[in-house]
Order: C-alpha cells, then sequence, then structure tokens
C-alpha cells in the first residue's frame, strides 16, 4: 500500500481553562488513503469537531496545547506556519463544518461568497471565476444555478445551503474533505440527498473523505474505515465490517446496542449503556470507560493503548478483555439488534 | 374499502384496549394567518400547519407521530393538548369536548394529558429547583399537601432514574439526558392518563437515548399511559409505536398498526421516507434498493393542489395533481391517501 495521505499519530489536544485542563482530544491516531472514506463516530463531546479542527490548524490558541503529528502528503502539520497552513486548506484540504449557516455570510449573495473563495486561492478574472462557481453548483447537484447565484443563504432550503457549502469547499480541488456533521440538521430524505452527493463526487474527484457523525447509520452508509471516538480517544478503528461484525470494545457494544432499527421490528428492550460520559478535565484513569464498563476487571485501572488486541489486521481497540472473553461479552452486550450473530459465521 | 366521508370514520386504534379511544381527533385545522402592512393588518395568506386531521388513540396504547420538520407534529400536539387555540375542529378526551373550553376547565384537563418537549435545556426554568420545577404544578392541581410534596417529588425522582438527594438542586447541574428525565418527572407528577411527548429523545446522544425510550416503556406499563410519540427518527418510532401516523404538509397520509406501515407501506412518500433512513448494518443497507426523493418539501403556505406530495412522487400523474385523495381503509385499520396506492403483495 502506498503511504497514506493524511496520517495523525497521537494527537493531543488540551484546552487551559478557569476549570482546569479540558483534554478534548487525548490520543487520536489515523490514517486514510487517497479516495478514502473514513468515518469517525462518538457522541457529543467526544472531541470528533476538535480533532479535525487542528488537522487544519484551527484549534491553535494561546490555551491550547496540541501535541502528536499530522502529516498531509508527507508534510507535518503541526510544525507548519499559519501561511503554510493556509495553503494546505486552500489547496489539499476543505472542510465542510457543523453549521452551516454559520459558515455562509447572511448579508452576501451566494454566487458572491463562491466567487470570493474561487480568487481567494486561484488568480482568475471575476468572468471566469463566476462561470466556475456556476459550474460547481451544477457539479452539486442545484438546479438553476444562474439563478441560484443571486439569491442570499436564508432563501434556501437547508438542504440547499448544504449543497452550497459543498461547492465552497470544492472551490480549491481538495486531495480531503472533511465533513463535520453535514446531515446532522437535515431531513432524511435531505440526508440521502447529500450523502449521494458526496459519495458521487467522491467517486468523480477521486478525493478522500472524513465524515464525522454521531449515526452509526451514516457510517454504515457510506464509510470504508471507521473510527469511534470515546471521551478524546479512538477507543477502536478497523473497516466497517470489523467495526460492525466483530467489535471489540465495550463501548462500541454499547452504541450498537443501543440502536433502534427502521428495519427490523421492536425488541423486547433496548440495551442501555449505563451512567453519563466522563468529564474531559478528569477523566478517570486507566480506560476512559471503566465506570460505564459492565465488563470492568483490576486491569482496566491501567491506561490500554490502541492497538491490535483480538481483531484482524487493521483492527485495533482499547479494551483489556481477552479475546475469548469479548466474543462471549459482546454477544451479551447487545440484544441481537446488530449483526453480532452474524459475525460468528466468517464475512461473505 | 370505505372512503372517509365528511363525518366519516376516524382512523381508529388496533385495539390495544378494549374501552376504545381515549383521544378524539376530528378535521382538526391550525392556520397561522401570515399578515402584512404597516397600519392596518391585513391578511395575505395562512401557513397551513395542520389541515384537516383526523385520528383516535385507544387507552393503553402508542401512536406513533412521523414527518419531516415543518409538516406540522408539534402544532398538531399543541392543538391537541390546547396550548394554541385550533382553527377549527374537534379534540375529545375520555369522551369530553376539549377544544373552546374555558381556562379553567382546559388545566384540569391539561392535568391528564400531559407534555414532554424536545429541548431538556429550553423547557425547565433555569432559575428553580428541581423540588419546585415538579412539585409546583402538582400543588397547583391539588395534587399534593405543602407538607408531603418533598417526599413526593423525591419518589418521582427515584421512578425517573434520578437520586432523590438531587431534588434541591437547579436544571444546570444536570446532563441533557437528566434533564429530560426531570421533564418526564415533572409531567408524572399530575398523574396523567395521556401523555405526548414532542421528539422526547431527538437531543440526546444514542447511548441516553436508550435510556430514556426504556423508561417511558417501564412507565408505561407500571402507570398504564397512553402516549403520543411525534418524531423525525424513524427507527426510534418504530421501537416504541403500536401504530404510526405519517405527516406531510399539514395532512395524515398514512396511518396504520406499526408492522403494516413500515413492513408493507401504501403511500409513496411513506415507502420513500422509510427507505431514507440510514440502517446501522452495512450489508442490510447494502441489499436494499433506496428510494432518493428530488427536490425540497414546497411551502406550507401554499402547499400543491391535488395530493400535496404530487410534486415529489415517483408515481404521480394527472389526477394527482388536480384531486385531493381521501384517507382511505385498506383493511386491518391500514389507512393512507394516494391515487396510486402501493402494491401490498
Ligand atoms: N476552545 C475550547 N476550549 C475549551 N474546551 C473546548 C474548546 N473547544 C472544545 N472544547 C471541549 O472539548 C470537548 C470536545 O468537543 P468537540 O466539539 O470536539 O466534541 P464533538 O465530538 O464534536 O461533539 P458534538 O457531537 O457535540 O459536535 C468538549 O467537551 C468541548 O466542550
Ligand atoms: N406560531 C407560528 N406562527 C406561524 N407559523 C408557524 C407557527 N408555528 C409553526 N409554524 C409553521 O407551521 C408549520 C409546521 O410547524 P411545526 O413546528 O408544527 O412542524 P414540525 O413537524 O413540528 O417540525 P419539526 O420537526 O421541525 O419540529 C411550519 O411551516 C412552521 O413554520
Ligand atoms: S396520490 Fe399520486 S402524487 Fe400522491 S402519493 Fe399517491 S401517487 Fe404520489
Ligand atoms: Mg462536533
Ligand atoms: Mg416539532
Amino acid at each position: 500500500m502506498s503511504a497514506p495521505l493524511l496520517e495523525i499519530d497521537d494527537l493531543r489536544v488540551h484546552f487551559s481553562t478557569d476549570e482546569g485542563v479540558v483534554r478534548a482530544v487525548d490520543g487520536v491516531s489515523l490514517e486514510i488513503a487517497e479516495g478514502e472514506m473514513l468515518g469517525i463516530v462518538g457522541e457529543s463531546g467526544s472531541g470528533k469537531s476538535v480533532a479535525s479542527l487542528t488537522v487544519l490548524g484551527l484549534t491553535r490558541a494561546a490555551n491550547a496545547e496540541i501535541t502528536g503529528q499530522i502529516s498531509f502528503e508527507g508534510q507535518d502539520l503541526t510544525a507548519m506556519d499559519d501561511e503554510g497552513l493556509r495553503r494546505i486548506r486552500g489547496n489539499g484540504i476543505a472542510m465542510i463544518f457543523q453549521d452551516p449557516l454559520s459558515a455562509l455570510h447572511p448579508f452576501y449573495r451566494v454566487g458572491n461568497q463562491l466567487v470570493e473563495a474561487i480568487q481567494v486561492h486561484r488568480d482568475v478574472g471575476d468572468a471566469d471565476a463566476r462561470a466556475r462557481a456556476v459550474e460547481l453548483l451544477e457539479l452539486v447537484g442545484i438546479p438553476d444555478p444562474g439563478r441560484r447565484m443571486g439569491e442570499y443563504p436564508h432563501e434556501l432550503s437547508g438542504g440547499m445551503r448544504q449543497r452550497v457549502m459543498i461547492a465552497m469547499a470544492l472551490t480549491n480541488d481538495p486531495r480531503l474533505l472533511i465533513a463535520d456533521e453535514p446531515t446532522t440538521a437535515l431531513d432524511v430524505t435531505t440526508q440521502a440527498q447529500i450523502l449521494r452527493l458526496i459519495e458521487r463526487l467522491r467517486r468523480e474527484l477521486g478525493m478522500a473523505v472524513i465524515m464525522i457523525t454521531h449515526d452509526l447509520g451514516v457510517i454504515a452508509e457510506v464509510a470504508d474505515r471507521v473510527m469511534v471516538m470515546y471521551a478524546g480517544e479512538a477507543v477502536e478503528a478497523g473497516t466497517l465490517e470489523q467495526i460492525f461484525y466483530d467489535p471489540q470494545h465495550p463501548y462500541t457494544w454499547g452504541l450498537l446496542g443501543s440502536l433502534t432499527r427502521v428495519d427490523q421490528p421492536r425488541l423486547a428492550r433496548l440495551a442501555q449503556i449505563a451512567g453519563q460520559p466522563p468529564s474531559l478535565i478528569n477523566p478517570p484513569g486507566g480506560c476512559h470507560f471503566r465506570d460505564r464498563c459492565p465488563h470492568e476487571f483490576a486491569k482496566c485501572t491501567e491506561h490500554p493503548d490502541l492497538e491490535r488486541r483480538g481483531g484482524d489486521a487493521g483492527h485495533r481497540d482499547r479494551c483489556w478483555l481477552a479475546p475469548d472473553r469479548k466474543r462471549e461479552a459482546r454477544v451479551i452486550a447487545s440484544t441481537g439488534a446488530i449483526g453480532l450473530e452474524a459475525a460468528k459465521e466468517p464475512a461473505s | 374499502m370505505s372512503s372517509l366521508a365528511e363525518s366519516g370514520p376516524v382512523p381508529a386504534g388496533a385495539g390495544v384496549g378494549a374501552e376504545g379511544p381515549i383521544l378524539v381527533v376530528e378535521r382538526l385545522v391550525k392556520h397561522f394567518p401570515i399578515k402584512a402592512g404597516i397600519l392596518i393588518d391585513r391578511q395575505i395568506g395562512a401557513v397551513r400547519a395542520v389541515d384537516d386531521v383526523s385520528f383516535s388513540v385507544d387507552r393503553g396504547e402508542t401512536l406513533g407521530l412521523v414527518g419531516e420538520s415543518g409538516c406540522g407534529k408539534s402544532t398538531l400536539a399543541r392543538s391537541i393538548l390546547q396550548l394554541i387555540a385550533p382553527t377549527s375542529g374537534s379534540v375529545r378526551f375520555e369522551g369530553r369536548e376539549v377544544a373552546g373550553l374555558g381556562r379553567r376547565a382546559a388545566r384540569e384537563l391539561r392535568a391528564d394529558m400531559q407534555m414532554v418537549f424536545q429541548d431538556p435545556y429550553a423547557s425547565l426554568n433555569p432559575r428553580k429547583r428541581i423540588a419546585q420545577i415538579i412539585g409546583d404544578p402538582m400543588l397547583l392541581h391539588g395534587i399534593v399537601e405543602r407538607g408531603e410534596v418533598k417526599a413526593v417529588v423525591q419518589d418521582l425522582l427515584e421512578t425517573v432514574g434520578l437520586n432523590p438527594e438531587h431534588y434541591n438542586r437547579f436544571p444546570h447541574e444536570f446532563s441533557g439526558g437528566q434533564r429530560q428525565r426531570i421533564g418526564i418527572a415533572r409531567a408524572l407528577g399530575l398523574r396523567p392518563k395521556l401523555i405526548i411527548a414532542d421528539e422526547p429523545v431527538s437531543a440526546l446522544d444514542v447511548s441516553i437515548q436508550a435510556q430514556i425510550i426504556n423508561l417511558l416503556e417501564d412507565l408505561q406499563e407500571e402507570y398504564r399511559l397512553t402516549y403520543v410519540f411525534v418524531a423525525h427518527d424513524l427507527s426510534v418510532v418504530r421501537h416504541v409505536a403500536d401504530r404510526i401516523a405519517v405527516m406531510y404538509l399539514g395532512k395524515i397520509v398514512e396511518i396504520g398498526p406499526a408492522e403494516a406501515v413500515y413492513d408493507t407501506p401504501i403511500h409513496p412518500y411513506t415507502e420513500a421516507l422509510l427507505s431514507a433512513v440510514p440502517i446501522p448494518d452495512p450489508r442490510a443497507n447494502a441489499a436494499r434498493r433506496q428510494i432518493v426523493l428530488e427536490g425540497d418539501v414546497p411551502s406550507p403556505a401554499d402547499p400543491p393542489a391535488g395530493c400535496r406530495f404530487h410534486t415529489r412522487c415517483p408515481r404521480a400523474t394527472d389526477v394527482c395533481s388536480t384531486g385531493e385523495p381521501l384517507l382511505i381503509d385498506h383493511g386491518g385499520g391500514h389507512h393512507a391517501a394516494c391515487h396510486h396506492p402501493l402494491d401490498r403483495a
């Protein structure tokens, strides 16, 4: 396999605040290859946004301590100056933010915002930039793009706005698109449109995508590989098949077991994870999931690394349980809602 | 097949409760006027948020109310509880007409019909302690004496899985899931028969969602509660509901027993909506056929003529843009409003 497009090694982002040090990201390692779609899933506050913003240098601040390596096409982004990062943002990596309204200026016409974004990074005249803008709106499936250019963000529906955001992100032909919850604010039918769009663009433009979401359904639809985050850490990472049909971490089991499914009748009762995520100011020592984990044992007071344990090659997790224990325990942990039963048979 | 005539039968329950419906909603309409004019307010139109909706709910059952943002779910919920005055139509609770009741009588009835809200942050008064938030409505309705309120509140906290010692805390000292439990405890305190829960878990993380769903189900069993469960998440609704009503632009387009609606939808909108929901199982996801609807939902201020769905419907023909389809019984209490119902082989 060729060198990954983006490689993150043991990233940590700690913010000092009045209440103490917030360990927002506390050990994230990942790789993403050209054209690949990586899903990052985790609950609110688990550090998904901070981790992805940090890739673009957008969390740099006086109160932020950032350690670890982020290398993109062989360049180390953590060591790069702001000017260099700006160039990367213009030319290699683009991001779609969680809140589409905040990223579009309310008082400027959509077309002008696009033209400006194009001209920031490209030395092109107005006419060419406008033509390119129309082309981009067309590419993201906006009907009658010429007319839409003259509209203001509030005149667009949520789905249209998200398409415009995606068009903005594409102005610089990115090699990597980071999409932070691009469909969370949308209805399901619109979400389906946007997910289709992102998949099509990935195929046509050959770009890699990091898809951040709290919805395992979205992950199941689009991702090639998955990273599960909990309390600032990657607790499990593997292929889509590995995470869904051979999950190794009790938190992942809990997530999968607590899901409802639209294609299956109700089960007697949902498996639930007791308690709440820990504070990131003083996370429990040892395994961060320890005080919610039904399988906790003596070893769990030590902090587990993210490494290959019971899973197949390329599948890593942070849980001390022995592989056989995991196989037994996870079937009980899930009510059978998810494909854990299927996991007993070899993947087809 | 019988068509739903002007005063025809109201789509009824699956017979979960033998005593018949606890709630009957008939031809309910809520239009919000759109005004213009500087000196004199002129009404230039109306948002037809709820437009001629009829259904009933049996005692002890859970009716799931689904549909996309802006289709009128919250407006319907609020009109039932008389939190907003309906434009027209009837709401009968245990046989008594609720629409147009005086404030006092409405308040009394409201104790029997409680609402749990979507936003666990906005729905609790930040300056009140938990003891007051849960206890005050009970005192107001004369359900408890002042002297026993603390003990009752602590009981309720325990029932919803919170630490009874926390009765003196403020809302900001609780997490989202815990606040939702407080909202549920407040509703339960009035000993309601019917709870209308408007997106009760939408703002919560999945692991916390499961806790609240399990809690609501336990309480239903224990107190024989009836639920109207409003949500846009069709997977959650499938898990909790006995019957499902699907709304589109202010209308119920399909209603029936949950399994029938999910497994053999009749209305093309229901089919498309269900197929858009991602399944958290990659193999199952890859194996199914997804229908992706084009375009956006039209404005409820100017809904399309005929069938409101015809502008996006893959099955639409000429008749769909002229004649409004009636909500028709397709057997087994499964009703749908469509000129070209899907085959149910
Ligand atoms: N600038 C900052 N200073 C201090 N704490 C911060 C800062 N930015 C984020 N945090 C904290 O870091 C943690 C992780 O936040 P982050 O936004 O990455 O979560 P997330 O996984 O994206 O959650 P969500 O799903 O809600 O978007 C949170 O506890 C948040 O409050
Ligand atoms: N007080 C109001 N004045 C005017 N229009 C209103 C008012 N309340 C709601 N509406 C409109 O009525 C329609 C239905 O709104 P409603 O809140 O009932 O939808 P909903 O199905 O609950 O949506 P969501 O899933 O977003 O909560 C929308 O077009 C909304 O903008
Ligand atoms: S009536 Fe026509 S437009 Fe409406 S849902 Fe049925 S087929 Fe589609
Ligand atoms: Mg985030
Ligand atoms: Mg609503």
